[in-house]
């Protein structure tokens, strides 16, 4: 067999491989249905808001409802000193100058 | 077209042979190709999927949360804020929730404690969570003692463990009555932590937020999509800090490229000296070495994707895994489902494959168009 043959042969059989990878998460998807549904119903069922992710502190656990002073509790000028909090993007809030946000805002 | 094809396949026989006599070179070229393709595309199979997720499954939280503050901080609900609430038109439900925090010393973990509003366990039963359960080697009717924050130990048993198929917002879960909620955390009659709205019109939510606020000026309402763009920028971080990281490898391979793609080695000069000498065309060399460019990136695209679709979907992806998923003493066990972007397929294979062929190709060109006898000689 000449050099190029096998070349597209291998090409061949590696876009299979790609294309499989589409196949595979469609298959995947499917078989995860039912859990994907049952995951919907608790959530739906208990009120949830947030995944449990990060359990460390209150405002890593539930991130979407901390309010912007829970990382910073013990004083306003405290260090945030949990782990996840290094990998967790400040709010919107925080990363504006002071004279951008009005009155009260932050606690929003 | 049978002869174009007849000519292409002589391109890449002399392109392969070409490739093969400087075997060690190539072969390393394609390796480190291959693993920087896996990396990029592991970070955005992951990251995407587990956006897909968090917005899939927080599809069904609550529209509207309405939290009460006092002094920048959250505050309970105290009797009589929710029929305020239900004057304001549009909204369908509001339903007073019931949760905190407990850190657990034995486990050194907060659990959150919550009363279902539907389906709660009877007077000192829990329902908890699969992380717990394994963290504490519990199983159905077993005993457990928590010592509340009055200092009193309270004892509960296990009425039941949340499916594991739902880890990803259940892990640290433990279910209970209001009456054991209220009897473990000395919480005042009539109080709750905040409330959970339904507004008929998905249209209307915004209004509703409005109009909240304006009745009620210490309320914080928090919008499911407020919640949904929270996931979002969460992972969004994660994936960028990820790819910070990355950026010295991929700035490493751009100088490798770059190396390859500005100078050509005497022998490859001397290689397309001979060539054009014995009659081929500027057109063929260029030819020969854009089959080379693509054999050697198509090659690299396909087994780096397959293999970091591999790593993301079937072993967890045990290597990026950590950093972006986060960690938590109580991490819950959760196999992602395969959401493929095929926009962001596009553009990786855009940004790794299309580079490198045109690298290739420039100085080729260059050489290819000067005359073979001073390309010969150097």
């Amino acid at each position: 067999m000449r050099p190029a043959d096998r070349a597209l042969i291998f090409l061949t059989l590696a876009g299979a491989g790609f294309a499989t990878c589409f196949l595979d998460a469609t298959r995947l998807r499917a078989a995860a249905a039912n859990d994907a549904n049952g995951m919907a119903t608790l959530v739906a069922r208990l009120h949830l808001t947030d995944l449990a992710l990060f359990t460390e502190a209150r405002y890593t656990r539930h991130p979407s409802q901390a309010d912007l002073h829970s990382p910073f509790q013990d004083h306003p000028q405290a260090l945030e000193h949990f782990p996840t909090g290094s990998l967790i993007a400040p709010p919107a809030g925080l990363t504006r100058t002071t004279s951008e946000v009005g009155a009260g805002e932050t606690a929003k | 077209m049978k002869l174009w094809l007849a000519r292409q396949r002589y391109l890449i026989d002399f392109t392969l042979a070409s490739l093969a006599r400087r075997k060690t070179r190539n072969l390393g070229l394609l390796f480190v190709y291959t693993v920087l393709v896996f990396m990029l595309a592991s970070v955005t199979l992951y990251s995407h999927a587990l956006r897909q997720e968090a917005a899939r499954v927080l599809a069904n939280s609550p529209e509207v949360i309405v939290q009460r503050m006092v002094a920048g901080r959250h505050d309970l609900i105290p009797p009589g804020y929710i029929e305020k609430i239900g004057r304001i038109r549009g909204v369908q439900t509001r339903e007073a929730r019931l949760w905190g925090y407990y850190y657990d010393a034995v486990t050194k973990a907060n659990y959150t404690f919550m009363v279902p509003a539907q389906g709660a366990p009877a007077g000192g039963e829990i329902i908890v969570g699969p992380a717990l359960e394994r963290s504490r080697g519990l199983a159905k009717n077993n005993g457990i003692s928590f010592r509340s924050y009055s200092g009193k130990l309270h004892t509960f048993v296990v009425a039941d463990v949340l499916p594991q198929a739902s880890e990803l917002v259940s892990a640290d879960l433990v279910l209970m009555s209001d009456e054991s909620f209220r009897a473990f955390f000395d919480y005042p009659a009539g109080h709750y932590t905040d409330i959970a709205l339904s507004v008929a019109n998905p249209l209307e939510v915004r209004n509703v937020a409005l109009k909240l606020a304006a009745a009620l000026p210490d309320a914080r309402p928090i919008l499911r999509e407020e919640v949904l763009r929270t996931y979002a920028s969460i992972f969004d971080w994660r994936e960028g800090i990820v790819l910070a990281l990355l950026s010295a490898a991929i700035l490493a391979f751009g100088i490798l490229a770059w190396d390859k793609a500005s100078g050509l080695s005497a022998e490859e000069k001397r290689e397309i000296g001979i060539l054009k000498a014995i009659g081929w065309e500027t057109g063929d060399v260029i030819s020969m070495k854009f089959w080379e460019g693509l054999l050697v990136s198509l090659t690299a695209f396909l087994l780096g994707f397959v293999a970091a679709y591999a790593h993301v979907f079937h072993f967890a992806a045990s290597l990026f895994g950590p950093v972006l998923k986060g960690w938590a003493v109580l991490y819950p066990r959760f196999q992602l489902t395969p959401q493929i972007d095929g926009l962001q397929v596009a553009t990786l294979f855009f940004f790794t494959v299309v580079p490198y062929a045109a690298a290739v190709l420039v100085p080729i060109w260059k050489a290819a168009i000067t005359d073979p006898d001073s390309v010969m000689r150097g």
